[in-house]
């Protein structure tokens, strides 16, 4: 196992596990999601191929009111 | 002069509303979509933050009912590389490269960092966004946005949420003379006066948001932005009289009876 830390709360993860696998355990919702590593964007056609790293800081985001 | 010949177009794409709003603030969905459909606005801002299971999802359900299209921004970023990246994780999020730019430089005030700001804004134009920056009423500083590409200048009329109205009438008209952009008045409205008031300066729409949602009838409140940006244009485009000191009749002195 290794830990990720998804907005801001550590989380004991499998080694090799993709940003796709992540938000699959994640309840996010099903559109209007962005990702961070380590203040990267890792684009969505990128999440199934994008494997984390132990100690990855991600950055799970949606849609908010604002503005 | 009015109806199917004033065309709003904005980064290319025409709007048959002038007025913006912004989801900040509302109570509930609920009474956000209530608003949303009194104002009958068609392009409506919305923010970007960390997933919460706790927070009610249904925000882009909304927003889809109500046909509009989304403006994301980058609200809460005080840096240039922070506003970037923002935009580009709203642009993965919510397939846009529509932004509403906003870099600021002081959490009292919340107006903008022009330094940051300019730089953000050469960067996103360059990555090919539609960028519509947030930005002071500075005449100059909105002539060096538009000159970078941006596709509007959004001048604060006073600082987000305050409800003074347009403090500097003088330099929102100034901005409107100085760049061929479009010129959204962003930020300070408080009542519909000041809508009208923006679009009698000469500005080409009004975007706001605690206005309406901070109200204690969003739903009353967005039906009078809805009316005054159109009265507002009306009479921008009306030609009106001109200031006088004194009075001129309106009545003919010619014809009086003399007793």
């Amino acid at each position: 196992m290794i830990t990720v830390v998804v907005n801001d709360k550590p989380r004991p993860t499998r080694r090799g596990e993709t940003v796709a696998e992540l938000l699959n355990g994640l309840a996010v919702p099903s559109r209007g999601v962005a990702v961070a590593v380590n203040g990267e964007v890792v684009r969505r056609a990128d999440w199934p191929a994008h494997r984390l790293l132990d100690g990855d800081r991600v950055e799970v985001l949606t849609a908010a009111q604002g503005g | 002069m009015t109806g199917v010949d004033d065309r709003f177009v904005l980064g290319g794409v025409e709007f048959g509303s002038r007025l913006i709003l912004g989801t900040g603030g509302a109570s509930s969905l609920q009474s956000l979509e209530q608003a949303l459909l009194a104002g009958g606005t068609e392009l409506v801002t919305v923010a970007l933050r960390r997933v919460d299971p706790d927070t009610p999802a249904g925000l882009l359900d909304v927003l889809e009912r109500c046909g509009v299209r989304l403006l994301p921004n980058t609200a809460g970023c005080y840096t240039a590389a922070d506003a970037v990246r923002t935009a580009h994780l709203a642009r993965d999020a919510f397939d846009t490269d529509w932004i509403k730019l906003e870099v600021i430089g002081d959490d009292r005030t919340l107006l903008p960092d022009a330094v940051e700001l300019l730089r953000a804004a050469e960067r996103l134009v360059d990555d090919g966004f539609t960028v519509l920056p947030y930005t002071t009423d500075d005449p100059v500083l909105a002539r060096r946005l538009a000159d970078l590409g941006c596709a509007a200048v959004m001048p604060a009329g006073a600082p987000i949420g305050s409800g003074l109205g347009i403090s500097n009438p003088h330099h929102i008209a100034l901005i409107r003379e100085a760049v061929r952009c479009p010129v959204i008045l962003d930020a300070g409205i408080g009542t519909a006066s000041d809508a009208a008031r923006a679009m009698e300066l000469g500005c080409d729409a009004v975007l706001l948001a605690s206005a309406v949602t901070r109200a204690a009838d969003p739903v009353a409140m967005a039906t009078a932005m809805r009316h005054a940006v159109v009265a507002g244009r009306l009479a921008a485009q009306a030609g009106r009289i001109p200031v006088r000191r004194h009075a001129l009749a309106s009545t003919a002195a010619e014809g009086l009876a003399s007793w």
